[in-house]
């Protein structure tokens, strides 16, 4: 479709484009990005023809660029400015009809039906057309953006090209654009300032730094956290959209200094047991307030009966923590029915500093592997918390590998207690309502890994099968001293 | 905004038409001999149909060589004034161009008064030598405007192009000062005739700029999508494929054409340019589909009324025309100025 060949520029000395190729295929949603002055708007202006070629070739649909008559590439190539010349006294619909102009003859100009629908269709695409008879100057930026959009798109053209499209919107307009180019089918090659919306719309990007091509290719190809440091000078983290296959990036715009001192604190009331971390730790858990992954700075572990029920546990949860003084977006919070002053606690140095807190009842005990027999579905509490704080750096892959070493370490323990699912009369893995924190201070010693058989995995499946078996030995004392 | 009654009533070419004749009309009536309505109809379907007459000779004589060729030259010239301001202002992005601000008209005036002063008589142009030097002028100082704008600033302010008008206007009159210094009595005339006038051209100054009249008029008329897509500037005019510098010129030329023949045969007339596009604008808007014939019409209707008014203000005297547009076109000038540094500086 668009196939560049070895493009160079220069403003007088000033050399700003060297030896650019790239190709865009039919069809294609092509993001160009770099920092400021790496070239992107020039390159912008050479394939719209504002500037013309000096070396190398551009190729549009087969043909070279510069044997097109302007009215041949209107109908060919359209473009969205970044900066929208906006004419006192027009109405919409007059700015949109001027993107007819290529396809009126020179002499005889004839206003056609087919104009009309056109014009109308473009209207109606970028929701404008309950205003086509309104006066410019009277529309906000983004409609004004928006009324250009559909005089591009009134061109029909085959290519888009858009400078900056999103510039001086808000987040909404922003989306509803950029939805509305990537529904037109049209190939659209676009600069972009955002790295993220870049990666959301475009197919394929194109970085440029210093007026050099860095990298072409996918997103997912492009958006690791060296390139975009080599490319922008920024530090960044890459991570996953929450809800689509697109990668993300954030920026990391400063560093704090490392806490050596207390990094934990513990208080036992007579419901709850409550962890407050001086810094907010990254969490990967599966509590019921505040699961999964996030920062958190306070952890609850409530004492709750044995008959408690409630249709919506997540709601109640957080009303009490909110009457406890808890900040519930910093919290991570859980439940159990086990009589709380039975909580073991245990810490280390080696090979990192890091503490365990288990709190264990088996009255509900599963065995995972024979689950599939049993006949009851609601879970009620009974169950083996487990909490592992640690001062160091983990990879989220760490963070999965740490809950796997846990998790065998408590079945572990459960299988050397002997702990019996009463159903299906085999050894307990674990409970129906277990739940497990991997709390991660994400300062000093970086860790990629955290299996069991690595340093710290030894030491953290050490602690928490002692813990785990104290806890549950703790349980059978208070369950005997019950009956 | 919603449109008044009068905005309205005024945005019609059947009201424009109207109005132009009506001008016409009183133009032809009012004067020093009082016509009526009613003798003029008679004497201009006597002399195009040859039907009956009671009005008398003397009468129809005024009529015909004296108020009719008088008005017919104020209404054309107004209305190829408009039709360059419309022009300009399209092209430049400028609300504050016309033919006068910008120094074309004083360019044209010099080309003019050169013809006078030398006595220049090109054997292949014929009479038309002075219309054609003044027209080439007109195109010159224009595409010097141009060039000198661009040089002082590339994305050429409003007021710019205003002081660039002042430049020329100063350099062009001192020339024609000069000119007219060194040619002792004979040029005296030139310089009540440099304020603008109508009086006393007859039929063969009426022949002399319609040609031009015609070829500027449908050079502009032809050129009313490539007048739009330049309001939003060459860029966007590149971007849905007009080709610009090919355009441009034909408009510049078209203009200059509209300017300097009007310059010829009537000297500088101020303001018109400006005044009448700007009204017309606020009757229609900006679209120059619209904003092109009623400029026309109005320009014309306005230039034979503010001829009415030079003529009958003081007479038996009569003053130059321009002084009439210029007390109208000036304080608008000064507001639309103050309204765009005030739009530019918030």
């Amino acid at each position: 479709m668009i196939d560049v060949k070895d493009v160079s520029y220069q403003y007088g000395e000033k050399q700003v484009l060297h030896h650019i190729s790239f190709t865009v295929h039919e069809g294609e949603f092509f993001g160009i990005l770099g920092p400021n002055g790496s070239g992107k708007t020039t390159l912008m202006k050479l394939l719209s023809r504002e500037l013309p070629l000096q070396q190398g070739n551009i190729v549009v649909c087969g043909q070279h660029i510069e044997t097109y008559k302007p009215k041949q590439y209107a109908k060919l190539i359209a473009t969205l400015p970044q900066h929208i010349d906006v004419s006192f006294g027009y109405t919409v619909k007059e700015m949109v009809e001027l993107g007819r102009y290529p396809y009126q003859s020179t002499f005889f100009p004839k206003w056609t039906e087919e104009d009309d629908q056109v014009v109308d269709e473009a209207l109606r695409c970028v929701t404008l057309a309950h205003k086509q008879h309104v006066l410019l100057e009277q529309l906000s930026g983004g409609e004004r953006q928006r009324a250009a959009l559909a005089r591009a798109l009134a061109q029909q053209p085959r290519v888009l090209l858009l400078d900056e499209p999103t510039n001086h919107m808000d987040v909404a307009q922003q989306f509803k654009l950029l939805n509305l180019l990537k529904q037109s089918k049209l190939t659209v090659v676009a600069i972009f300032h955002d790295i993220n919306i870049a990666s959301l719309y475009c197919d394929r990007l194109l970085f440029l730094r210093d007026g050099k091509v860095v990298a072409c290719g996918t997103p997912r190809q492009l958006l690791n956290e060296s390139m975009i440091e080599s490319v922008f000078d920024t530090c960044m983290k890459r991570h996953e959209h929450p809800v689509l296959p697109k990668p993300l990036v954030t920026f990391v715009p400063f560093l704090e200094q490392p806490i050596k001192d207390v990094l934990w604190h513990v208080t036992q009331h007579e419901n709850m047991v409550v962890i407050e971390t001086m810094k907010p730790f990254k969490v990967l858990s599966s509590a019921l307030v505040g699961g999964g992954m996030r920062w958190a700075t306070t952890f609850v572990n409530r004492h709750v009966s044995l008959d408690y029920r409630c249709d919506d546990a997540e709601q109640e949860m957080i009303e009490f923590l909110r009457q406890q003084g808890f900040d519930e977006q910093w919290t991570v919070g859980m439940m159990t029915a086990v009589d709380i002053r039975d909580v073991v606690f245990t810490s280390a140095y080696e090979p990192v500093r890091f503490f365990v807190a288990v709190t264990a009842g088996v009255g509900n005990a599963v065995d995972s592997a024979n689950a599939w027999r049993r006949a009851d579905a609601v879970a009620s509490p009974g169950t083996i918390n487990t909490f592992v704080f640690i001062d160091g750096h983990l990879s989220e892959a760490a963070f999965v590998q740490a809950l796997m070493t846990v998790t065998e370490a408590k079945t572990k323990a459960l299988y050397d207690k002997q702990v019996v699912d009463t159903q299906t009369h085999t050894i307990a893995t674990g409970t129906s309502t277990d739940c497990t924190v991997i709390a991660a201070s994400q300062q000093g010693t970086y860790y990629e890994y955290a299996g069991t058989i690595t340093a710290i995995g030894k030491q953290l499946a050490r602690f928490v099968y002692e813990a785990t078996q104290m806890a549950i030995d703790r349980y059978n004392e208070r369950k005997g001293e019950n009956r | 905004m919603p449109k008044s009654f009068i905005q309205t009533f005024l945005n019609n070419y059947i009201t424009a038409s109207i109005i132009a004749i009506v001008a016409l009309l009183l133009g032809i009536s009012i004067g020093s001999q009082s016509i009526p309505f009613s003798s003029i109809w008679e004497t201009l379907l006597h002399h195009t149909f040859h039907t009956p007459t009671n009005v008398p000779t003397a009468i129809s004589q005024i009529i015909v060589s004296i108020r009719l060729p008088r008005v017919v030259l104020a209404f054309l010239v107004g209305a190829a004034l408009a039709l360059a301001g419309v022009a300009f202002q399209g092209l430049l992005k400028n609300v504050l161009a016309d033919p006068y601000t910008i120094g074309v008209s004083s360019g044209a005036a010099v080309g003019a008064v050169i013809v006078f002063f030398f006595q220049l008589h090109l054997s292949f142009l014929g009479r038309f030598t002075l219309p054609i030097v003044s027209i080439m002028f007109a195109l010159v100082t224009l595409l010097f405007v141009l060039l000198f704008a661009r040089l002082a600033e590339r994305n050429m302010g409003i007021e710019t192009i205003v002081l660039i008008g002042i430049i020329m206007n100063a350099f062009f009159g001192s020339v024609i000062s000069l000119m007219v210094a060194f040619s002792g009595e004979e040029l005296r005339q030139v310089i009540s005739w440099l304020m603008g006038s109508v009086a006393m051209r007859g039929w063969s100054y009426v022949s002399l700029f319609v040609p031009f009249f015609i070829v500027g008029s449908l050079g502009l008329f032809t050129h009313i999508r490539e007048l739009n897509a330049f309001s939003f500037g060459e860029r966007t005019a590149a971007n849905i494929g007009v080709h610009v510098l090919r355009k441009k010129l034909w408009i510049l030329l078209s203009a200059s054409l509209l300017t300097g023949a009007a310059v010829a045969v009537s000297g500088t007339i101020g303001f018109v340019g400006l005044v009448i596009p700007h009204m017309t604008r606020l009757i229609c808007g900006a679209n120059h589909r619209k904003l092109l014939p009623l400029s026309f019409l109005y320009g014309g209707a306005f230039l034979v009324l503010a001829d009415v008014v030079a003529r009958t203000i003081v007479a038996p005297r009569e003053l130059p025309i321009g002084v009439i547009t210029s007390l109208i076109g000036a304080p608008l000038f000064a507001m639309l100025l103050f309204k765009s540094l005030k739009r530019k500086t918030g």
